[in-house]
């Protein structure tokens, strides 16, 4: 697809474990989109929502509730679920609505409450499930990241000190963010401390799970001028291919990869950021800042990777070097990341989008990434989903 | 097989793997136009997306395979996983299996750690034990374990 549109507001609840209904959240999160944006309420006319699935019916059809608890105004929604993607998908709606003429402003908006622990799958003697029977033999979210973890470990040679050091970081990075749950500098020797989960990461390699929420208001480029905003951070490309047979890593929840016999492999993670790229006619050298899932310390290094920051096996080496904090080459995850705010899932997407707009208008104080032109997004999540957003000023 | 653990003799999946205690194999399915192996089973259409068949020939997996990545269990797992009290960690293995170009996860046999282990070890498929709410010996599962001598 050709064609850009505008965020003319972005606002997010803080991330925490509040325990309030979802819709509290992305209440929030909108009417400080709303006042970001300057606009009236009444002057939106679709509302795209991430959907949740652990809030019952309401979260099914997020966009609709919150939308409500707005005061309902007659604009269309929609609601998205696509797992960690949910936000994207939400987005790419009300970009497709914007620029095929059909409506001029939209909020995007997700927010989540979630319990506390492993996320568990639903109850019941279930084997047609694949979620169902990894939980049932002992395969649980933090396998599946420290497998790749260790693979790291054993084909590059990274180290868990390198894992650490991903969330020294970006704690770093998040101790002065508002919206971030955890705000504390950890250092290696805490991280080293804390008790493992999954060899080779610890607990504070792993990301929690929090209650969050992030909206975005968006536009077409006519609208944004006309309200004198012709210099809105604008969103160049939205990705969210789905795998390409085979896959080449064994993905959450399967307990096998697709066979390589008939096909060679490929990988997922890279195509998210590969499609957003050529969508946006640029290359991995133009992007000033990312933000990454870091679902753990060590998934980080591979998406610095997979996004072309570096080349294969050499994100640690890149860390290591300071390259990707603020104030080095390529700074990443600028706002903490995950490690700082635990995820949401329908929010998180939304969240990074919120981050890279801050930092592309200059406005994300203490963790500002000077002259950041041009940002990216990446996440995967469940099921073949996934995303890359890449905004520009 | 785990040790005290000889009376489990029900499959924890049906139909997921043999249960024959010197040799078990996991159980798939191989697409009959295209080659592509399943596991588990799929039976319904090919997804390859260059391939329309529908024809599968059910097939044992692979034994043996290369290990390709591991980790363990620290923390007991939610249900629908039982876990024996008190919980004792294990060893999770990610095995490369070279006909089928596939790699499939397992839990690794009692005793053997992170510790022991080593991407490229051959690996072998054993039967070992998973607790269980209703079935007191508890029921069959596949685990995998390092290949007497192997190194990487």
């Amino acid at each position: 697809m050709s064609g850009e549109v505008a965020i003319i507001g972005v606002g997010m609840h803080p991330w925490g474990k509040w325990g309030h209904n979802f819709a509290e959240y992305g209440v929030a999160a909108a009417q400080a989109a709303i006042r970001d944006a300057g606009i009236h309420w009444r002057d939106v006319r679709f509302i795209s929502g991430g959907g949740t699935v652990r809030n019952g019916y309401p979260g099914y059809v997020a966009g609709a509730t919150i939308a409500q608890a707005l005061g309902w105004q007659g604009a269309e929604v929609n609601t998205s679920y696509a797992a960690c993607a949910s936000g994207s998908q939400a987005l790419a709606a009300a970009r497709t609505k914007i620029l095929s003429g059909d409506c001029e402003v939209a909020l995007v908006v997700g927010a989540d409450t979630t319990p506390k622990g492993f996320l568990a799958p639903a109850k019941g003697e279930r084997p047609d499930d694949p979620d169902w029977v990894r939980f049932r033999i002992g395969i649980t979210n933090p396998t599946y990241f420290a497998l790749y973890a260790r693979r790291r470990m054993e084909i590059y040679g990274d180290t868990q000190d390198d894992f650490a050091l991903v969330k020294v970081k970006n704690s770093e990075h998040g101790f002065t963010n508002e919206n971030a749950r955890y705000r504390k500098k950890f250092t290696a020797e805490d991280v080293a401390a804390s008790a493992m989960v999954a060899d080779p990461l610890r607990l504070m390699d792993v990301c929690a799970t929090s209650d969050g929420g992030a909206a975005l208001i968006v536009c077409s480029l006519d609208y944004a001028r006309r309200i004198g905003k012709a210099d809105a951070v604008r969103i160049a490309a939205i990705s969210t291919v789905t795998p390409s047979f085979p896959s080449a890593l064994v993905e959450m929840p399967d307990l096998a990869t697709d066979s390589a016999v008939a096909a060679a492999p490929l990988s997922f993670r890279s195509a998210l950021p590969q499609k957003a790229y050529e969508q946006a006619g640029i290359a991995p050298e133009d992007v000033s800042v990312a933000e990454v899932y870091d679902l753990s310390t060590a998934l980080e290094l591979d998406w610095i990777e997979d996004c072309g920051l570096c080349a294969r096996g050499e994100a640690a080496a890149l860390t290591r070097s300071g390259a990707t904090k603020i104030g080095g080459r390529i700074p990443v995850n600028p706002s903490g990341g995950l490690a700082c705010f635990g995820e949401a899932v329908p929010a998180q997407a939304l969240a990074q989008v919120c981050e890279l707009t801050w930092q592309l208008r200059g406005q994300a104080g203490s963790r500002q990434v000077e002259g950041a032109r041009v940002g990216i997004t990446a996440n995967q999540g469940l099921f073949g989903h996934g995303s890359s957003v890449i905004v520009k000023r | 097989m785990s040790d005290g653990a000889a009376q489990a003799s029900v499959p924890v999946l049906d139909g997921w793997f043999t249960t024959d205690g010197a040799a078990p194999h996991l159980i798939g399915t191989r697409c009959s136009a295209c080659g592509t192996y399943y596991f588990p089973k799929l039976e319904t259409f090919c997804r390859n997306p260059d391939c329309e068949s529908s024809q599968f020939e059910t097939v044992e997996l692979s034994r043996k395979g290369k290990l390709w990545s591991f980790t363990n269990a620290c923390y007991k797992p939610p249900e629908p996983f039982i876990a024996a009290e008190p919980f004792i960690p294990y060893a999770i293995a990610a095995v490369e299996l070279e006909r089928e170009k596939m790699i499939v996860l397992g839990q690794v046999v009692d005793g053997v750690g992170v510790e022991d282990l080593k991407a490229g070890m051959e690996m072998e498929l054993v039967l070992g034990t998973l607790p269980d709410a209703n079935v007191p010996e508890g029921k069959l599962t596949w685990r995998w374990k390092p290949v007497e001598g192997a190194s990487a």
